[in-house]
C-alpha cells in the first residue's frame, strides 16, 4: 500500500515504558546519532513487512543496550558480545521468528569477535544488523576496532598507531569469507540517498529472515557525534570522507534464490514418545534369579588390571553389566592419572547388595591381574582371605601371598589359541569369575550378549558366548 | 502556515533535538532552526510554512521516532484513522 | 527396561531428558566431555536442540537466550569452563532465568588437571560471578543421583527462576552404575508471565539492566528474599550413622561415599562415628550443623576435595562451639578410607 504519511513507525511501541526516568516520549541517543536513524529504518520495515509480532530483538552492550526500550518486539538484552549467541538459541527455540541481534563495532568485532564470526558460520537464522561507527560511544569514545588509522580517541590520544594497535577491521569482508552466510552488505547512513539504500538493505534482511533463509549481515557505516566531538551534521561529511574510503560499501554476498530455507525439528515431549524414541521399554525390570552365592563372594570388590587392549574396561563393564541383571548394586569406576599413560589400565568393580561406598577397589576382595605388572603392583591390596585370579599365559611369576585364594587361568591362551581371538579375553575373564563365585550362570551371561555387544555381528556374539564358556569350563575342570 | 495543503512537514518540537540532520538533508532549504528553544533546551527544527515537495529525506535523517511526521502529497485527512 | 549401566556423565543427561530439557548447549572439556557427548547422541532422536558452542562463554549465553524463550535448557563444563561462565551466570540470575549447569570439578588452578577435585566449591556455591546472587547447588554422589538430581534441578530451577548447580567430580561423572531412569515429565511449567516467545500477546523483556539505582536496590532484594526462601525450604542433607555418633565425618559427592566406607570400618570396630553428607551446598545445611554439639557431637572432621573451601561453611554453622578438623587431598588424588581412618585415629584416638 502506499504511504500518505511518514510517522513514527508501527515498529516501535507508543511510550517507551521500559525507559528509565521521566522522559518516556523520546530516545537516549544523543542528537545526531546514528543509531535512531537506523532503529527507525529497522522499525518502518518490521511494519511494512507486517513482522513486528514474530520478531525478537537482542539489544547488545554499547550505546543501544537500550534498544529495548523502543521496539515492540520481544526483547532480549544480552552481556556484551554476546547477542549472536544468545540470538543462536533464540533462534533455535523460535525456528519461525524473525530473530535480530543488534550490535556496534566493539560488541560484534572486538569482544564478541568469534561469537559473530561462529554464528555466521554456523548460519544461523537470524539477521544482524552491525552499527560501525569506528569507536566505543557508551563508554566515552575509547578505541573500537573499527576505529581508523590516525584517529584520536580516548584510548588512542595520539591517533591509532596501526604497528601497536592493528589495522580498521573490515567485518563484512570477514563474514563473506564464509560459506553460510545468505546476505552480507555495508550501507552507509551518511546522507539521504544513502539512507534510502540501507533502508532497502534493511528490507531485504528482515524479508530474508521472514523466509527463514539464514544469516543476514548488515554493516551500517553510523555516526557518533559526541564520540568523536562532532557536530551531526560534521559528522555526516566526515563518514563519507574519511570512511567511505576504507569501508566500501555495497553487497559482498547474496545467495538470492539459492539461499536453502532453515528447518528446525519439532521436540518429542510426549512421555511415552520420549521413552520409545530413546529404546527405554515400560515393562518392569526382571531379575535373573540367583544361583547359590558363597558369603565370601556376596560383596565384592574388584580390581581389573592388565594392558590397555586386553580388554580391561571392558571386563570392569562386563561384570558390573551382569551383575545388575541379578538385582545386585554395582559400581564401575576406570583409573584415574599418570597409571594410564604406559600403556597400563585398570578398573574398579563393586557388587553388593545395599549402598556402594567408595568405588575405588583400594583393598579389593578380588584382584583380576591380566599381565605381571598388575599383579606386581595390586598383589599386596588383596584383602586377606580373598581371591586372585591372574593370566597365567602372560605372567611368569608366582604369586607371594599365602592367605588369599588363587587362580591361574590361561587367559590369554584361551582367548588365543582355542578361540582364535585375542579380542575375546574380557569374557574368558566373566567365564571364570562365574565359575569362581557362583553368581553368574554361563547360559544367562549368553543370554545378555546381544546387550553387551550392540550392534555388533552375531558372529562376534557367538564368539564370546563360546569365550564365557571356555573361562567357566577351564576353572570347572582345573580348581 | 498553510494547514491544508500536502505535501508538508511538521516537527513536533518538544521531541526535536536540534541536530540539525532534516535541515541539512532538505533540498528544497524550507526546514530551518528556529530561534526559540523547546522545553529540553533545543534550537529544534521547523518548516518554514511551504516548498515541500514530500521527498521523506527529513522523515529519513532524523533519528528521532517521532520528531518528524511528513504528509505526503497523497495524504488525505478524511481517510486517516 | 529403564534400568540402565551408565556413568554419571551421561545419567545426567538422561535426567535432563526427562525433565524435559528441550536444548544443550556445551563446549566440550575432560571430564565432562561425555555429558556433551551424551546429549549429542540423545538429543537429536528427540527433536531437541545440541550445539556445540564456539566456547563456554557462547555457550552460557546460548543458555541464557533459550532459557529467556522459555526452555528448559542445560550446559555442562568443568573448572576452566565454569570459569569462563561466569559472567553468563550471573545474567541469568540478574535476568531471573533458570538453567542447569552440571559442573564435573577437575584439578586447579590454571589447567591443573582432569583427575578429581572439589576445587570449584566456593566459585559455585557463593555466586561466583558478579553480583549478589547464588545458586541452588546440588551434589550427587552416585549415577542414580546424577541422574534424579538434575531432573529435579530442572523442576528447583523453574521455581525460584534461578540457575542451578548439579555439582561433582570426574569420579561421580566417569564412573558407571546402574540407573533406573524416572518416567519423563508430563507436564512443563507455564513461562509465558516472562518469557519472550515473539507473538502478538508476549513482548515480554529479558534483561538485568536497572539503571536507576533505587530500582536496582528494589530487584536485589526480589533476589535476596527469594535466596532466603530457598534456605528455608530446600536444605537437602543425607545422615548415615548418626543417631549415636560422637565423631562426625561431612563430605559431599565422591568424598562421601568413601567417608561411608570410613564409617562402616569404624562401626566394625565399636566405634561412633557418622556421616554428614550435604546434598544441597547451597543451601546448606547449616541449621543442622549447628545443632551437632546438642546431639552430642564431639568431633567433626570435614573431608574434601579442596583445601578448605566446604569446613568454611561447617565452621561458620558450627560458630566455634566444636572445633572441627579438616582432611583434604588435591591434585586428582583421592583419599582411602584407611587413609581417613589413620588421620581420625591421629586426632581424637584417645577417645575412641
Ligand atoms: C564484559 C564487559 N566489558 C566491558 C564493558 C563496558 N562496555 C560497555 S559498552 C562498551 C563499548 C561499546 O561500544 P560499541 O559496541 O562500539 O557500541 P556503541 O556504544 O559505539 O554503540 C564497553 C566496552 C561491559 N559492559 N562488559
Ligand atoms: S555516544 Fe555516540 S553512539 Fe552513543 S548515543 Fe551518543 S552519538 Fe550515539
Ligand atoms: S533531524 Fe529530527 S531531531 Fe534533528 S533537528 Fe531535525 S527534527 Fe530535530
Amino acid at each position: 500500500m502506499k504511504k500518505t504519511m511518514l510517522r513514527k513507525p508501527k515498529g516501535f511501541v507508543d511510550v517507551y515504558v521500559h525507559k528509565a526516568g521521566a522522559e518516556k516520549d523520546r530516545t537516549h541517543y544523543c542528537p545526531g546519532c546514528g543509531h535512531g536513524i537506523l532503529h527507525k529504518l529497522i522499525a518502518e520495515a518490521m511494519e511494512d513487512l507486517d513482522i513486528v509480532d514474530d520478531t525478537i530483538l537482542i539489544s547488545p552492550v554499547g550505546c543501544s543496550v537500550f534498544a529495548y526500550y523502543y521496539f515492540d518486539t520481544g526483547n532480549f538484552q544480552a552481556a556484551h558480545g554476546r547477542a549472536p549467541a544468545v540470538a543462536t538459541a533464540t533462534s533455535r527455540a523460535n525456528p519461525n521468528k524473525v530473530v535480530i541481534s543488534y550490535q556496534g563495532d566493539g560488541d560484534l568485532a572486538a569482544i564478541g569477535g568469534n561469537n559473530i564470526v561462529q554464528a555466521a558460520n554456523r548460519g544461523e537464522n537470524i539477521v544482524v544488523f552491525f552499527v560501525n561507527n569506528a569507536i566505543y560511544g557508551m563508554t566515552g569514545g575509547q578505541m573500537a576496532p573499527t576505529t581508523l588509522e590516525g584517529q584520536v580517541t580516548t584510548t588512542t590520544p595520539y591517533g591509532r598507531n596501526v604497528d601497536t594497535d592493528g589495522y580498521p577491521m573490515r567485518m563484512c569482508e570477514v563474514i563473506s569469507q564464509l560459506t553460510a552466510p545468505t546476505y552480507v552488505e555495508r550501507v552507509s547512513l551518511h546522507d539521504a540517498p544513502h539512507i534510502r539504500k540501507t533502508r532497502a538493505a534493511v528490507r531485504k534482511a528482515l524479508q530474508n529472515a521472514k523466509e527463514r533463509k539464514g544469516f543476514q549481515f548488515v554493516e551500517v557505516l553510523s555516526t557518533c557525534p559526541s564520540g568523536w566531538k562532532m557536530d551531526p551534521v560534521k559528522s555526516m561529511e566526515w563518514v563519507k570522507e574519511k570512511m567511505l574510503p576504507l569501508y566500501p560499501l555495497g553487497v559482498y554476498r547474496d545467495k538470492g534464490d539459492e539461499a536453502r530455507v532453515i528447518t528446525r525439528p519439532v521436540p518429542v515431549m510426549d512421555p511415552a514418545e520420549v521413552w520409545k524414541k530413546l529404546g527405554i521399554s515400560a515393562e518392569a525390570d526382571v531379575d535373573f534369579p540367583r544361583g547359590d552365592v558363597a558369603d565370601e563372594y556376596k560383596k565384592m570388590s574388584i580390581r581389573v588390571a592388565g594392558f590397555g587392549g586386553q580388554g580391561i574396561m571392558v571386563t570392569g563393564q562386563a561384570l558390573a553389566s551382569v551383575a545388575l541383571e541379578y538385582g545386585y548394586n554395582v559400581s564401575w569406576l576406570p583409573s584415574y592419572g599418570p597409571e594410564m599413560r604406559g600403556g597400563t589400565a585398570n578398573c574398579s568393580v563393586n557388587i553388593q547388595d545395599g549402598t556402594i561406598g567408595a568405588a575405588e577397589a583400594v583393598k579389593p576382595t578380588m584382584l583380576l591381574a591380566m599381565n605381571r605388572p598388575s599383579l606386581e603392583k595390586f598383589e599386596k591390596t588383596i584383602v586377606p582371605g580373598g581371591t586372585l585370579i591372574y593370566n597365567s599365559t602372560l605372567i611368569d611369576i608366582e604369586p607371594v601371598r599365602k592367605d588369599i585364594k588363587i587362580f591361574p587361568v590361561p587367559i590369554t591362551g584361551i582367548a588365543d589359541d582355542k578361540l582364535g581371538n585375542i579380542r575375546v579375553q574380557s569374557l574368558v575373564n566373566i567365564g571364570a569369575y562365574a565359575a569362581i563365585t557362583g553368581m553368574f550362570k554361563v547360559e544367562d551371561v549368553v543370554k545378555l550378549l546381544p546387550k553387551l555387544f550392540k550392534g555388533k555381528k552375531q558372529s562376534i556374539i557367538d564368539l564370546n558366548a563360546k569365550a564365557v564358556k571356555a573361562g567357566f569350563d577351564y576353572v570347572k575342570e582345573n580348581f | 502556515m498553510t494547514d491544508a495543503k500536502y505535501p508538508r512537514s511538521e516537527v513536533n518540537l518538544d521531541k526535536c533535538k536540534g541536530c540539525g540532520l532534516c535541515i541539512a538533508a532538505c533540498p528544497k532549504k524550507v526546514l530551518v532552526f528556529s530561534p526559540k528553544l523547546n522545553s529540553k533546551g533545543y534550537h529544534y527544527a521547523e518548516y518554514v510554512g511551504s516548498g515541500c515537495v514530500g521527498c521523506g529525506n527529513c522523515f529519513y535523517n532524523c533519528p528521532e521516532p517521532d520528531a518528524i511526521t511528513v504528509y505526503l502529497r497523497n495524504y488525505d485527512p478524511e481517510k486517516e484513522v | 527396561m529403564a534400568r540402565m549401566l551408565m556413568k554419571g556423565n551421561y545419567a545426567a543427561v538422561y535426567g535432563a531428558a526427562m525433565a524435559g530439557c528441550t536444548a544443550y548447549y556445551g563446549y566440550p572439556i575432560t571430564p565432562a566431555s561425555e555429558v556433551a557427548e551424551s546429549a549429542a547422541a540423545l538429543f537429536p532422536k528427540l527433536g531437541r536442540t545440541f550445539v556445540q558452542a564456539e566456547s563456554e562463554v557462547a555457550a552460557i549465553n546460548m543458555v541464557y537466550g533459550s532459557a529467556g524463550s522459555g526452555q528448559r535448557v542445560m550446559t555442562g563444563s568443568s573448572g576452566p569452563g565454569i570459569s569462563l561462565k561466569m559472567e553468563g551466570i550471573s545474567y541469568c540470575a540478574g535476568a531471573a532465568l533458570p538453567c542447569v549447569i552440571v559442573d564435573i570439578m577437575r584439578g586447579g588452578p590454571g589447567l591443573g588437571n582432569i583427575g578429581p577435585e572439589q576445587s570449584d566449591y566456593n566459585q559455585v556455591v557463593k555466586g561466583g560471578g558478579h553480583g549478589n546472587y547464588r545458586n541452588i547447588v546440588l551434589a550427587p554422589n552416585s549415577c542414580q543421583e546424577m541422574c534424579d538430581y538434575t531432573m529435579l534441578a530442572f523442576e528447583l530451577a523453574d521455581k525460584y527462576r534461578t540457575p542451578v548447580f548439579v555439582l561433582t567430580d570426574g569420579v561421580i561423572g566417569q564412573m558407571m552404575e546402574s540407573v533406573t531412569i524416572p518416567e519423563p515429565v508430563k507436564e512443563l511449567p507455564d513461562k509465558s508471565d516472562y518469557a519472550v516467545f515473539g507473538t502478538p500477546l508476549n513482548k515480554n523483556l529479558v534483561n538485568s539492566i536497572y539503571i536507576d539505582h533505587d530500582d536496582l536496590e528494589e530487584w536485589n532484594m526480589v533476589l535476596h528474599r527469594k535466596y532466603q526462601v530457598i534456605k528455608e525450604k530446600e536444605v537437602m542433607y543425607e545422615e548415615y550413622m548418626m543417631d549415636d555418633a560422637e565423631i562426625v565425618l561431612v563430605g559431599y559427592g565422591s568424598v562421601s561415599r568413601v567417608l561411608r566406607t570410613v564409617v562402616d570400618d569404624a562401626r566394625a570396630k565399636g566405634i561412633k562415628m557418622g556421616l554428614f553428607r550435604p546434598i544441597t551446598l547451597f543451601p546448606f545445611p547449616a541449621n543442622e550443623i549447628e545443632a551437632f554439639p546438642e546431639r552430642g557431637i564431639k568431633h567433626v572432621l570435614t573431608v574434601e576435595l579442596s583445601t578448605g573451601q566446604l569446613v568454611d561453611d561447617v565452621n561458620l554453622a558450627l560458630a566455634g562451639v566444636i572445633k572441627s578438623d579438616l582432611y583434604f587431598r588435591l591434585g586428582g588424588n583421592v583419599p582411602s578410607a584407611d587413609e581417613i581412618s589413620d588421620k581420625i585415629s591421629e586426632l581424637y584416638g584417645e577417645e575412641k
